[in-house]
């Protein structure tokens, strides 16, 4: 366990402090989240991706619903992801991070804005919508269309 | 908006933990029956995860392992001590010894226990990066290994030179492999979207795709409707975003196998 925590803490904390913005917040998910992969070492397999990408995706939601005070929506067992990069090396995640900074930073305001609202502050479409003044129909579009601009990006 | 571009705004929002209520057991229901949104869902987490590993910061402070280790190895039952009765009665002794082999008993089995976590753990770590790479081996070629994978061999509707597609698409698990090659490169701004010709009905957007240098390309299960009925496969020039419908005269079409 030290070993992985070693490996990953600082994804996992850094994930978790974006999101709450708050040191002791963050820690408390960062326990929690190494905690659940010591009580259910099978919940991660080979289908769910590389364990970096698993682990921050564990850690966003878990942070999103400690943000709005809200039950886990998910699963960690039934989080499945296809295979994405493991990023477990600073360089490697640095690299990655700047080149998902160069892809958002791309993007029309409109969409980026949406993209972080939903992602970092785990707002649904219908509270974007509210708060832009925007259809529903085009914060949904937005949302994903961004998704998949960075999944070309690091296709490509 | 087609019904399968609906699940596919709704899909993202299912990946980043926003659907909830009646949208999101709409799209639980339609999983069930759905490889194809299956397994998008699995690349927008992974999409998902891209955005949370660019996250970056200050690492954790030093305290945090020490609790982490420390809640670890709590975790580890052991046994409360029995309270040994008041008298101090040889018995009374006796009672305490036996006491503290069981204690020592316990700390050896939690030791064991700890060890035996500790490599289920990077065991499962270890073995992941083998296992799924054969997982999407097995996705991807599934298609094309089935027995009764539906052949459709697409040719240029005017010769030469030469284009080729092959189309394998598997209906029940709404899986759907294409790989092409000799494909004329595309103006600026273009790319080509293959349909999915159904018995009845309107053509079915099954993926864009722009070939490589040497003219070779591929798709790979692009979302479609669950069940959709091939009768055929047909190529057509449109906007690299993509089109709902065919806007051009179809270039290749499928001719059986």
């Amino acid at each position: 366990m030290a070993e992985l925590y070693d490996r990953y803490s600082s994804v996992v904390y850094a994930v978790a402090l974006r999101v709450l913005g708050d040191t002791g917040a963050a820690e408390d998910v960062l326990q929690e989240v190494f905690l659940q992969l010591w009580r259910r070492p099978g919940a991660f397999d080979a289908a769910r991706g590389s364990l970096g990408s698993w682990l921050a995706v564990i850690t966003r939601n878990r942070a999103i619903d400690s943000l709005r005070k809200r039950r886990p929506e998910t699963d960690i067992e039934d989080v499945v992801l296809s295979v994405a990069p493991d990023l477990a090396a600073d360089a490697e995640r640095t690299r990655a991070a700047e080149k998902v900074r160069g892809v958002m930073g791309g993007m029309a305001p409109a969409q980026r804005s949406a993209l972080e609202m939903a992602y970092w502050e785990g707002m649904s479409h219908s509270e974007i919508a509210n708060k832009t003044g925007e259809p529903l129909g085009t914060v949904k579009t937005r949302i994903r269309t961004g998704l998949i601009a960075l999944r070309k990006a690091f296709q490509s | 908006m087609s019904e399968h571009e609906r699940y596919a705004e709704d899909l993202a929002l299912y990946a980043l933990d926003a659907l909830q209520g009646e949208d999101r057991a709409r799209v639980d229901e339609h999983l069930t029956t759905c490889a194809a949104c299956r397994l998008e869902l699995e690349r927008l987490r992974g999409d998902t995860a891209l955005l949370a590993l660019s996250a970056t910061g200050p690492r954790p402070p030093q305290r945090a392992r020490q609790r982490l280790l420390d809640a670890v190895a709590r975790e580890a039952r052991v046994p409360k001590m029995v309270k040994a009765s008041q008298r101090r009665s040889w018995w009374g002794w006796l009672g305490w010894a036996a006491t503290a082999a069981v204690v020592i008993f316990a700390l050896s089995l939690w030791q064991e226990n700890s060890a035996l976590r500790q490599n289920l753990v990077s065991a499962s770590f270890r073995a992941a990066q083998n296992r799924r790479e054969l997982e999407e081996l097995r996705r991807i070629a599934a298609p094309i290994l089935e027995p009764e994978t539906q052949r459709v061999t697409l040719v240029a509707a005017k010769a030469p030179p030469q284009p080729q597609g092959k189309a394998f698409y598997l209906r029940s698990r709404g899986s759907l492999v294409f790989l092409a090659n000799n494909m004329p490169p595309l103006p600026p701004q273009k790319a080509y979207e293959l349909w999915l010709i159904p018995a009845s009905g309107a053509p079915i957007p099954a993926g864009v795709f722009k070939p490589d240098a040497r003219g070779n390309a591929s798709v790979v299960n692009p979302p479609l409707p669950a069940g959709a009925e091939a009768k055929t496969f047909a190529i057509t020039v449109e906007n690299e975003a993509g089109s709902p419908a065919p806007t051009t005269p179809v270039l290749m079409v499928g001719v059986g196998e």
